[in-house]
């Protein structure tokens, strides 16, 4: 049984079809990349699939242990506490705080404290922040944060903002991570090493993750299966080979070698 | 490590002790018009706490701080009219929670499902048809007020202890919510509400926590008001009292709860000065204000706390 299992989904803002009848399968522990032009529709799927938006048709599933759970219209929260993390597009960091404090906020839904345990500070809540505290270290040496646990967000170089958006997805303790352009604004060499670390991840956590670039060396090194879509329509899919040569791919996105 | 808490909580409950006695002291040596200006200035100090914690801490715009303070005031009023003792104050205070608590969840209810300034005009509204609706209730004394609200067996330095006292209460309330994981969850929505829910957090959930803390600080300020001026009326709890609340969290610095402490004193020995020249007060409020957003745009304390500047060194002999 797939871990992420989608069904004729269908977006329409207003008059404009954004993502129509789209069908995806996603396996556990699999690697996935969703491609295609600017505008083809590519993060209003993802927004379907972690809730930001409610899809106006179609089904979405996620595989939960023993039994498939609906979490299509399900609130971002909701999807997140079922298994579900993501990256933005444009970095969303909580920038005015710690970089620690980043990743301790991704693990709240976890926590085993109440309010009033907090307020009056009960010996259940240092034992909680202790284990919060070494957890959200654990990750941040993972990801070689650790140095910076201490600056503030905003102050981080790009490519290490990237990473600790990554590191704040996975802190919700996921079992599908959503990764929307990891690459965008970097380097070569950077895209090397964020090619490595996104396998390192995978193998690491045991999860899979779908993720949307436009960097085909990264895609095409990375990704197990792709999907290509183009004006909100699934135009393809299969293993980077199969794309790579599929003649509806090259004509939309990838384009003749001249 | 629990021992290391342990000792650093009594340090923290002797120091209070202490400061809660010198104060006290140095409050029945100061002139009688002055003592009236630092009780002045606890009563915003305490309403300015709450109003930070939600446009401060959880990042939501609220104009409605009279409205709840009123709540708070009239609770006590009329308990005050049958029973003026301690008793008294602390049930209408009761009250004035339970209440101020179920008006702020209406409020937060509907407005809290949408991102953005809604609270900002809901709040704004609700304060008013609480003022009207006091002014056309027979219990609240309609348009006239409530009198003889002295407090029975405490005078004003007993008030002052008893305020200064609610004070550190709430301070050490906010401290302690905002560093725990809920107070994190929370700081996140100001920082960024999107990000938020995909972290897995209930944004509408700690917007509506926050809020109804905050409020109910505003009934306790509020059941300080009638003891403090012996009679209430609606018309004191019209929108420049929200106004006067948010003008201190903004000076102060928004999120630093130090800066709402000297901006309260600040605005109340202003005040002080200005008793003969009621006419300017507003021009040199305006005045002022324009001045810190120039000099200071985050406020006298940015985000930053007193306790700061203590931190810094020990990082820096670390």
């Amino acid at each position: 049984m797939a871990l992420l299992t989608v069904k004729n989904l269908t977006k329409n803002f207003g008059g404009l079809c954004a993502n129509s009848n789209i069908s995806m399968e996603v396996a556990s522990n699999e690697l996935v990349g969703l491609i295609g032009p600017n505008g083809a529709g590519k993060t209003t799927l993802f927004n379907m699939l972690t809730g930001v938006y409610e899809p106006s048709g179609g089904t979405i599933l996620l595989n939960n242990g023993d039994h498939e759970v609906s979490i299509g219209g399900m609130k971002p929260y909701k999807v997140t506490a079922m298994g579900i993390a993501r990256t933005f597009q444009n970095i969303r960091l909580f920038k005015g705080l710690s970089v620690l404090e980043n990743v301790k906020i991704a693990m709240h839904k976890d926590v085993h404290y109440h309010l009033a345990q907090a307020i009056f500070r009960t010996p259940k809540f240092y034992q909680e922040e202790a284990r919060m505290e070494k957890q959200a270290r654990e990750l941040l040496s993972i990801m070689k944060l650790d140095q910076k646990s201490g600056e503030l967000a905003d102050n981080l170089p790009y490519g290490e903002q990237r990473r600790l958006e990554i590191a704040r997805a996975l802190a919700t303790n996921p079992k599908l991570l959503f990764l929307d352009e990891p690459a965008a604004g970097m380097n070569p060499q950077e895209t090397a090493e964020l090619t490595e670390l996104i396998r390192f991840i995978k193998e690491r956590f045991q999860i899979s993750i779908v993720l949307i670039e436009h960097d085909m060396s990264l895609v095409m090194n990375l990704c197990e299966r792709i999907y290509v879509l183009d004006y909100g329509k699934m135009i393809a899919k299969g293993t980077p080979s199969e794309i790579a040569v599929n003649q509806k791919v090259i004509d939309s996105y990838l384009g003749e070698e001249v | 490590m629990k021992q290391s808490f342990s000792r650093k909580n009594i340090t923290a409950l002797l120091i209070l002790v202490v400061s809660v006695i010198l104060l006290s002291v140095m409050f029945g040596l100061i002139p009688p018009k002055w003592q009236k200006t630092f009780i002045t200035a606890c009563y915003y100090i305490i309403g300015a706490l709450g109003l930070n914690l939600i446009i401060g801490v959880s990042g939501q715009f609220s104009l409605g701080h009279a409205g709840f303070i009123a709540i708070g005031a009239y609770s006590v009023g009329i308990i005050f009219q049958s029973n003026a003792t301690i008793y008294g104050f602390a049930l209408g205070t009761a009250l004035g929670i339970v209440i101020t608590c179920a008006v702020a969840l209406i409020i937060a209810i509907p407005t809290f499902r949408l991102r953005g300034d809604y609270l900002a005009i809901a709040t704004l509204g609700f304060s008013e048809i609480i003022r009207i609706v006091i002014q056309n209730l027979d219990i609240t004394g309609g348009a006239s007020g409530l009198s003889y609200l002295s407090f029975e067996g405490i005078n004003d330095q007993g008030m002052f202890i008893m305020m200064v006292i609610t004070i550190m209460l709430a301070i050490l309330l906010i401290v302690n919510y905002v560093k725990s994981s809920h107070g994190r969850a929370t700081v996140s929505v100001r920082e960024d509400e999107i990000a938020a829910e995909a972290m897995g957090i209930n944004t509408t959930k700690y917007k509506t926590v926050a809020f109804l803390i905050g409020a109910s600080l505003a009934a306790v300020a509020g059941a300080y008001f009638g003891p403090m001026n012996f009679f209430i009326k609606p018309g004191d709890f019209g929108f420049t009292k929200s106004i006067d609340v948010l003008v201190i969290v903004v000076l102060g610095g928004m999120g630093s709860l130090s800066g709402t402490v000297v901006g309260g004193i600040f605005i109340a020995v202003m005040n002080t000065f200005l008793q003969d020249y009621s006419e300017i007060r507003m021009i040199l409020y305006a005045l002022i204000l324009v001045l810190v957003m120039i000099l200071r745009p985050r406020g006298l304390f940015g985000n930053k706390e007193i306790t700061d500047i203590w931190k810094k060194k020990t990082k820096g002999a670390e």
